[in-house]
């Protein structure tokens, strides 16, 4: 690993990464770096296609690390990661992806993350993603995670994008059964003329199953994002959709919010607020002694943080 | 001294703001009042800047502020509890108080300033300034972040809306402390008797005017009589 791989590791994973329980570190389509646990299992599938893992019954904490760096120009890597998540098991997973593009090819990575979650397990999802360099070939991410939820298990699932991405569409899938709790937190941030676009499709099938995803994106100078979600109701449960976005400069931004109860007991909520910053904001951070510009950043800061 | 000079604002062809002229002085409490629409906060904003009139002019100790921006006002040292406090998705109670008083402060400090508005300052330290704030809480936490910068000129738009009856009491002692050690001007507008029997100087807006300015007892006889035998609304009530 040289002086690249550890600046674009740092940015997406944890400094610590040695204190992760297992991990798999993925260069330009190949694993060069795994540590394993005698709870938690990793194993490559065929021709590099990605990794399966493995977490114990009753594991009590578990910490894993999956980051992926890409740093060659033109790659198009596809990878699969299925998590196997046993009873009652309680784990941190950090996974993200960091390109490094300084040529003119195209670099894409796509993630395919499926999770099988047990009864009463319980994960711990924080994904990050961020591209650099001087070269105009495209970074272009394409993460679509699938979430299949036993009775009583609970996920949440941090999503991050600050910087650097020229093209991500993100999908998102889960079923959940009985009791079931996921909870999704994605920020996002586009400049220039970049172009996010994220969907999330979750059933809820079982009885008090229940989803909260919060959404707060702020889309800056030519760039342009979708937020699409689609939640249908399939039993008594409760689900809670927040869309919050911030434009400036020539940003632009579209929600295209669904709900579809099919069963009389599904309580289903939808909230969307799509507008610049609220002008009584800056005036307020500005009456403080803030500058215009010291309020902007200030807001959008917290407003990600 | 903070000289308001014929000051006047003009929207959808109303005189908001009607020729205002006003001399407030270095240590001395004012109280404005007058009736819903006299153009109370409209003055406020003026003086602060977030607002521009289309006449007039405003001196601080001697120099015209008229063109300074909020941000530069706020420098020269200006601060403003506004009416509807703001609230901020992500930013804490303790973010704010670290920009009001402009440096960085440790927590103790800021459940310090907390806990002179009334605030069980543990509790609200970390609490994000959003929807699940009320608006009593808000409304202690702005005149938390003005008290906090020490300011020279101190305005406080009706301080007491929706503060409850036992914190109420905890919020005269708050101005009354100012009345006492605030080597600046403090400026209050309210509706409150107790509020206007804390004032030096009482002045009384009406249609964009000033009506009248005296000192408190002799404006307390004028503004109690005239709301007992014309029920003007005035809204003076304890
Ligand atoms: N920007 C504006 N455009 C039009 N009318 C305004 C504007 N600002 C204030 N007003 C009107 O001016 C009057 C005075 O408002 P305000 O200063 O808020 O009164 P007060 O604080 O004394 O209740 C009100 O009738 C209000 O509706
Ligand atoms: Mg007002």
């Amino acid at each position: 690993m040289n002086d690249i791989d550890q600046k674009l590791l740092n940015k997406i994973s944890d400094k610590n990464i040695r204190k992760a329980h297992a991990y798999n570190i993925r260069k330009n389509g190949k694993s060069i770096k795994r540590q394993i646990s005698p709870y938690i299992d990793i194993i490559s599938k065929e021709d590099n296609k990605g990794i399966d893992i493995y977490v114990k019954e009753n594991t009590l904490i578990g910490i894993v690390h999956i980051p992926v760096i890409i740093t060659e120009s033109g790659l198009t890597d596809v990878v699969y990661n299925d998590f196997h998540i046993g009873k009652n098991s309680n784990v941190v997973i950090l996974a993200g992806c960091g390109v490094h593009n300084d040529e003119h090819q195209d670099s894409e990575h796509d993630g395919i993350h499926r999770f099988y979650l047990e009864e009463d397990a319980k994960v711990k999802y924080i994904e990050k993603h961020y591209g650099e360099g001087i070269g105009n070939g495209k970074k272009i991410l394409n993460p679509l995670t699938e979430i299949y939820m036993q009775p009583g298990s609970n996920m949440t699932m941090d999503t991050t994008q600050i910087k650097g991405v020229d093209q991500t569409t993100r999908k998102t899938k889960a079923i959940l059964d009985g009791n079931a709790t996921l909870i999704i937190n994605e920020k996002i941030l586009t400049s220039d003329s970049q172009n996010a676009t994220t969907v999330f499709d979750v059933e809820l099938n079982g009885t008090n199953a229940s989803t909260h995803v919060v959404s707060r994106s702020v889309a800056t100078e030519n760039s342009y994002q979708e937020f699409v979600s689609n939640v249908i109701g399939n039993a008594n449960c409760y689900a809670h959709v927040e869309c919050d976005a911030i434009l400036k400069d020539k940003g632009k931004v579209k929600a295209i919010p669904q709900i579809y109860a099919k069963n009389p007991d599904a309580n289903l909520i939808h909230e969307a607020a799509i507008g610049k910053i609220a002008g009584e904001q800056l005036i307020k951070l500005m009456s403080l002694g803030l500058s215009e510009k010291e309020a902007e950043k200030l807001i959008i800061k917290g407003f990600l943080k | 001294m903070l000289e308001i000079k014929d000051i006047c604002f003009e929207r959808d062809n109303k005189k908001i703001l009607n020729h205002i002229n006003l001399v407030l002085d270095e240590t001395k409490f004012y109280v404005i009042t007058g009736p819903n629409g006299s153009g109370k906060s409209t003055l406020a904003k003026i003086i602060t800047g977030i607002l521009k009139p289309d006449q007039g002019q405003i001196l601080f100790n001697g120099e015209d502020i008229t063109s300074l921006s909020v941000d530069q006002r706020a420098k020269k040292g200006l601060a403003f509890a506004f009416q509807q406090p703001v609230r901020f998705k992500g930013l804490t109670v303790y973010d704010l108080l670290k920009i009001a008083v402009n440096k960085n402060i440790d927590k103790k400090d800021a459940c310090n300033i907390l806990s002179k508005v009334g605030l069980c300052a543990n509790e609200y330290i970390d609490r994000e300034i959003n929807a699940s704030l009320s608006g009593g809480e808000l409304k202690r936490i702005e005149i938390a972040t003005v008290i906090a910068r020490n300011p020279k000129v101190a305005i406080f738009d009706e301080p007491e809306a929706g503060i409850d009856l036992w914190s109420f009491q905890n919020l005269i002692e708050v101005f009354k402390d100012l009345e006492k050690e605030s080597q600046g001007i403090t400026l209050v507008i309210s509706h409150q008797e107790r509020i206007l029997r804390i004032a030096d100087q009482i002045i009384l807006l009406e249609k964009g005017q000033v009506k009248n300015i005296g000192n408190k007892n002799s404006m307390l006889k004028i503004i109690l009589n005239e709301e007992k035998c014309c029920q003007k609304g005035n809204k003076i009530n304890e």
